[in-house]
């Protein structure tokens, strides 16, 4: 192995580094041009949206006479004033840009106004005189289920016996659980620029993590080809799963506008419309049959998920897929049934956002593991324990993927006694015995993440890399930065491949028209697929350099070494590497080059829910306390431990900044994040004023995160490192297990409580005060 | 006295502060564009960022500079909702403004930089602004005070810990004396010298004598500078909406997009911001920050310490003022309650005339007050403590920070010996306007002030309140917690518990 291959080593900004964010010197600075900050063409105009207001009519009659009529106004469109195909969704064609006849969600859009100013066309947008003809609406999960209202066709996976094993099982337990969505709240909200070019095709600036999406329903929306529309995007001020399908709305609304008009336009959404017409995290109801024996362990199980995925099926398949390949999280379940419903409600249809469907997955099965706990009276952690997947045993999901890379009982053992689980445990008894009003809790839980796209065709990428005669790069690939710090770990795997300082290497912004057909960057794969696409790419040029050297100084290509912005020529001899592609340039030897990766190995039978789906798992465990008031339900995280897996990190800063930023926002869904719609359908929880996601002061007092060091990933993943976007989402689970317990502690832990999720002050109230009923209701206690 | 209407001074119609150390002097302001579309719309200085346009992201803030006596004085505010004559004779203070000439990055830019502060980007230049008044108003920072400084912003990548080390970490960047000196925004803390000074005087003759009087199409502006002026100006536009910080005003125009064809802004009115403390009372003009307001309160009464630290965010207390926050009527303002508990009393002006009267008998439905047309809230008078007498308030929101409370109770009792002399309880998110629990009082009233009696007062709060199920809180939820804050606050007058609360362990 030489130097040039070792992660860590040379050059500057290589690969294993903490660099900071490759814009980061641009966002303390304000000089980062997001979509909204882009200098506007001469004569664009400013477009707004107007939206329904009834969750499920018929649209009788839709006067825009007044829209038009207002100042400022340009143009109002209509689903008539549409070219090619009035939709914009993802998978299936039930998403129109503009109602025609019928709405289904309380801002579901109807039409667009463009105006001079962003003021005149919102203005103008509220003055339509729209008449609708009310129709039944579905408005909540479980009513879709009684009155089999579904998006998509219900979906199961079975292995086993689950019937005969609960028939035979020592103890069972059964249950409803409610788990609340959430909104993705990322800062900048959707917006699109749209700017027409010669020959009628189209440019367009969307804040996306799809591009090529994008480019293809604005083309079908305008009746054009993917070949006459370009889609670029620089950066995103967040994603988190909300830029994944729904800024193809927006940007075919302003290309439209544009194509209509000959001017360019841009649509902006206000924060309150972004939060009212765009989809979120799904909500669930679950239910739960499962038999165990003395010790806790599970011999059989059953699963009903019913999703809320709003009036259109946008990518819930897929996201309720996930949900079911994950509602093993850590723990082999020998006999189980999982069915998943894909309800369809007249709300707005869920969409991806971190985790897709894992988290609401985990959440069943975790929540399962410490009743189970709480029935037989052991600590939680001794029961997810001996529900841990087997090393060599016991090691086979539901779906037939054998896990090969388990690395719980290592995890989970380091943290446990990094934390000190076991003596906190202690300490907290005694607190709580101490009798006031405030207790104390706490939960260790585990996270198993599988990485890949569970549609295996998604799982490509491709790269595009320059080498200019001065040396320096111009790097682009088909991923999209949304802070996750994509493009920084792509350019640091190039810096380490072609062994130059990272200063030469320009990072681009994502474009249709430099990498074609490019997927989402989502399923946490942006670096895995991205990274090994560009490394492909360097390493062609590399190759030919190499190649070129060997014949130019008559040396073996072997002897061809790249260090340290130097290349060695030999044993004796070292030239720049600007010197090299400078010779290589004048000797006509192409310095431009694609890379193209796939994930090997993965394979996957939709129909059979079989196969081998995930490239990988990635792991980690959190250890969370909290003290709850037992008056009002307030209550604080005291402390959080958390040791994550990010194979051997790309750059561990990056890295640890996935794994905090994503267990608070975790935590957020499963606290003070609650998504609240009144009976005619309007989500109420709609601003930051009402929607309250974390700040500063909800940050553990005292937060210790680690990344799990020389663990490097057993697939041969770029550098061998590990997807870390959403997998510390769900370590989150120990602040609402921790909070759970603390409940439990108030009839010193006799009866396990009910609490729905997100848990509210109110909710942790409620359940103190039906557990103190039962336990009221039933002086004698069951003692185990 | 000449009318604000015959100004002969042409200043008086123009807008005037600095930015970048410039004189800007605007003719023709449309009164309610705000800064922030005056940034980004009409210079292009697109740094500054909206995120919600409502002052509860902080994605916007930026950073106002003026004299306060001789000092400058510097406060984060919500750019989105800041309307844009108000930065008269002020500096204005943005994320562009702080790397030195030579692109040499601010001690809090440097902090957030190699912190690893930032990941989408988008919150971060108003981060690094609400950072930027911290390490302006003061030379250090715990985690306490980082976490106040930060209430209002919203940070959705990082879970903020990274930008926690670096509000700790910017205070090392700036005392590098390796470092060329690169003018008063490097330097940590209100320095006072020369240079600040100087720029005091620059604001002041910025500022000029005048009154600024604007119209702008049919929309019109005044901002008086003296109370008699205002009185008049107030009785000669009636219809006039009556602006102090904008926290609420400003929404109804980038929220609802009403119209407000005449704003009369309070924020010069001289008497109007002033802090006096006579033999009974704290008398605060209704022009007062709650920045500024509640310190006094605070000294007098520490127990509302936390209630206050909870009110809004800093961008919010800065530029909201406490007459605002009363006249404005709403159902769930923090600070009613435990004023109406203490007894405080309004001083109402119309035209010359002055009228007197109790904050409780102020609200009278939803979002309606007993102002007439043509009146005004001039005084807030609040008595100060007297011995014997508890006073709590206890605020319930789904987040600790800057969240809207569900329930909002306040309660002050004087003992006489074991019977309860005097009681007043009230609470806010239980009705449709901040309201006394009448019946809860008189189950307590000359009754011992035991567990018995509070039980029965708990149980008169239904008698009290109807609360109804919102996003906020079920209604349910609103009875059990307003009951158990009752029980709260027995428990800790008569020593049961310490009155620590979950959010003081630390």
């Amino acid at each position: 192995m030489t130097g040039a291959d070792h992660p860590g080593a040379w050059p500057k900004g290589g690969v294993g580094q903490a660099l900071p964010h490759d814009s980061g010197h641009l966002h303390v600075t304000g000089g980062a041009l997001y979509t909204d900050d882009i200098p506007e063409p001469r004569g664009l105009l400013h477009v707004a949206i107007g939206v329904s207001a009834k969750p499920h009519a018929r649209l009788a009659r839709v006067d825009l006479e007044p829209v038009r009529e207002a100042p400022g106004v340009v143009a109002v469109l209509t689903a008539d004033d549409i070219p090619g195909s009035n939709n914009f969704g993802p998978v299936l064609a039930d998403d129109p840009i503009f109602a025609a006849d019928e709405v289904q969600y309380v801002g579901q859009s109807m039409f667009a106004v463009a105006a001079q100013t962003v003021d005149q066309a919102r203005r103008a947008a509220r003055l339509a005189r729209i008449d609708y003809t009310p129709l039944p609406a579905i408005l909540d999960p479980e009513e879709a289920l009684r009155q089999q209202s579904f998006v998509l066709p219900s979906a199961s996976i079975r292995r086993g016996d689950s019937k005969a094993a609960l028939r035979k099982a020592a103890h069972r337990l059964q249950g409803r659980l409610r788990l609340g969505g959430q909104d993705q709240f990322y800062l900048e909200g959707q917006i699109a620029m749209a700017v027409p070019q010669e020959d009628g095709d189209m440019l367009v600036y969307s804040s996306t993590q799809h591009p090529g999406e994008v480019q293809h329903k604005v083309a079908h929306a305008l009746g054009k080809q993917a070949k006459d529309v370009v889609v670029e995007c620089r950066r995103m001020g967040g994603a988190f799963g909300g830029k994944e399908s729904q800024p193809a709305l927006f940007a075919c609304i302003a290309a439209l506008v544009a194509q209509l008009t000959g001017r360019a336009a841009k649509l902006r959404l206000d924060r309150d419309d972004d939060m009212i017409v765009t989809g979120k995290r799904h909500d669930f109801v679950i239910r739960y049959d499962v038999g165990f024996d003395a010790v806790g362990r599970i011999e059989g199980i059953e699963f009903e998920y019913a999703a809320r995925c709003g009036m259109s099926a946008d990518l819930s398949g897929a996201v309720n897929d996930r949900t079911m390949f994950h509602c093993d999280n850590a723990y082999y379940l020998d006999n189980v049934t999982i069915v998943s419903h894909r309800c369809k409600t007249h709300t707005v249809s869920n969409t991806a956002f971190r985790g897709f469907g894992g988290p609401q997955g985990m959440f069943a099965i975790e929540y399962v593991i410490d009743e189970i706990a709480r029935y037989l009276h052991v600590d939680p952690l001794d029961v997810r324990k001996t529900n841990f997947y087997g090393i060599g045993e016991r090691n086979v999901t539901p779906y037939q993927q054998t896990v090969e890379d388990n690395i719980l009982h290592d995890i989970v053992a380091r943290l446990e006694a990094d934390a000190e689980y076991a003596q906190r445990r202690d300490a907290i008894n005694a607190f709580n015995a101490a009798g006031t009003l405030h207790k104390r809790g706490i939960a260790l839980t585990p996270v198993k993440f599988g990485i890949s796209f569970t549609a295996t065709h998604l799982n490509q990428a491709g790269a595009l890399l320059h080498v200019y005669t001065n040396g320096t790069v111009h790097l682009n690939h088909g991923g999209t930065e949304m802070g996750q710090g994509l493009f920084t770990k792509v350019a640091q795997v190039v810096a380490g491949e072609l062994q130059i300082d990272i200063e030469r290497i320009k990072i681009t912004a994502s474009d249709t028209s430099k990498v074609p057909n490019a997927s989402a960057t989502a399923a946490s794969s942006g670096s895995d697929l991205n990274g090994k696409a560009a490394q492909a790419a360097a390493r062609t040029i590399k190759d030919r350099l190499r190649e070129f050297a060997a014949g130019h100084f008559e040396i073996a290509p072997e002897a061809v070494a790249f260090r340290r912005n130097e290349v060695q020529i030999g044993a004796t001899r070292s030239i720049p590497f600007t010197e090299l592609v400078n010779l290589a340039f004048f000797a006509r030897v192409s310095l431009s080059a694609t890379g193209f990766y796939r994930t090997p190995k993965i394979h996957y039978d939709r129909k059979t829910f079989s196969g081998r789906p995930f490239y990988y798992y990635a792991y980690g465990a959190a250890v969370a306390e909290v003290l709850i008031d037992t008056l009002t339900g307030e209550y604080r995280v005291l402390r959080v431990d958390i040791l994550h897996d990010c194979g051997q990190s790309l750059n561990p800063a990056i890295d640890l900044g996935q794994v905090e930023g994503g267990f608070i926002q975790g935590m957020g869904w499963l606290t003070a994040e609650e998504l609240w719609w009144n009976e005619q359908g309007e989500l109420k929880t709609h601003a930051p004023s009402t929607y309250k996601i974390p700040v500063s002061s909800d940050v553990p007092i005292d937060f210790r995160v680690q990344l799990l060091e020389s663990a490097a990933n057993r697939e041969e993943t770029v550098y061998r490192s590990k997807a870390v976007g959403e997998p510390p989402l769900m370590l989150a689970l120990s602040v609402f297990h921790a909070l759970k317990d603390a409940v439990a502690s108030v009839e010193d832990h006799a009866l396990s409580p009910h609490l729905d999720a997100p848990a509210t002050p109110e909710a942790v109230l409620n359940a103190i005060d039906a557990l103190r009923a039962r336990s009221a209701a039933k002086p004698e206690r069951h003692t185990g | 006295m000449s009318g604000p209407d015959r100004q002969s001074d042409p200043a008086a119609h123009r807008v005037q502060f600095l930015l970048d150390g410039k004189q800007v002097s605007l003719d023709d302001v449309d009164p309610t564009r705000t800064v922030l579309q005056y940034l980004r719309e009409d210079l292009r200085r697109t740094g500054t960022k909206e995120g919600c346009a409502e002052g509860d992201c902080g994605a916007c803030t930026v950073v106002l500079a003026e004299p306060h006596g001789a000092e400058l004085r510097l406060r984060a505010i919500n750019s989105c909702i800041q309307f844009l004559p108000t930065l008269h004779g002020k500096q204005l203070i943005t994320v562009e403004s702080l790397a030195g000439a030579d692109g040499t990055l601010h001690p809090v830019q440097r902090a957030m930089l190699d912190c690893h502060g930032s990941q989408c980007g988008f919150c971060t230049p108003g981060i690094v602004m609400s950072l930027f008044a911290l390490f302006k108003a003061q030379t250090g920072a715990n985690r306490r005070d980082i976490d106040v400084a930060l209430a209002g912003n919203l940070c959705r990548c990082t879970g903020y810990r990274p930008i926690v080390e670096a509000a700790g970490a910017m205070y090392q960047y700036a005392a590098d004396n390796e470092q060329p000196d690169r003018g008063w925004m490097h330097r940590a803390g209100p320095a006072g010298d020369a240079e600040e000074r100087a720029l005091c005087r620059q604001l002041q003759a910025l500022d000029g004598k005048a009154s600024l009087a604007l119209r702008s199409g049919e929309r019109r502006y005044f901002a008086p500078r003296d109370i008699d002026t205002l009185a008049q100006l107030v009785s000669e536009h009636p219809q006039a909406c009556i602006l102090a910080g904008g926290t609420d005003v400003g929404l109804w125009v980038t929220k609802q997009y009403r119209e407000l064809p005449t704003l009369i802004y309070v924020g010069e009115v001289a008497e109007l911001r002033t802090v006096d403390e006579r033999d009974d009372w704290l008398d605060i003009g209704a022009g007062v920050t709650l920045s500024d307001a509640l310190v006094p309160i605070v000294a007098h009464y520490p127990a509302y310490e936390a209630l206050f630290l909870r009110f809004a965010s800093p961008p919010i207390r800065n530029a909201g003022t406490l007459g605002g926050n009363i006249a404005n009527g709403s159902p769930i303002g923090d600070t009613m309650p435990a004023l109406i508990t203490l007894g405080t009393r309004l001083m109402l002006r119309k035209g010359g005339a002055t009228r007197e009267l109790a904050l409780e008998d102020f609200y009278l439905a939803y979002q309606k007050t007993a102002l007439q047309p043509g009146e005004f809230v001039s005084r807030i008078r609040i008595p100060l403590p007297s011995p014997g007498r508890a006073v709590r308030s206890y605020k319930i929101s789904k987040r600790f920070d800057q969240d809207i409370s569900a329930v909002c109770g306040a309660f002050s009792v004087e003992l006489d010996g074991e019977r309860v002399r005097d009681i007043r309880i009230a609470y806010g998110g239980l009705a449709a306007t901040p309201k006394r629990a009448i019946a809860c009082e008189q189950a307590l009233l000359s009754r011992d002030w035991n567990e018995a009696s509070v039980q029965g007062a708990m149980a008169a709060l239904d008698r009290d309140y109807s609360p109804i199920t919102d996003m906020r809180a079920s209604d349910a939820y609103r009875r059990k917690v307003s009951k158990n804050l009752l029980y709260r606050f027995f428990l800790e007058t008569s020593g049961a518990t310490d009155g620590k609360s979950v959010y003081d362990w630390r």
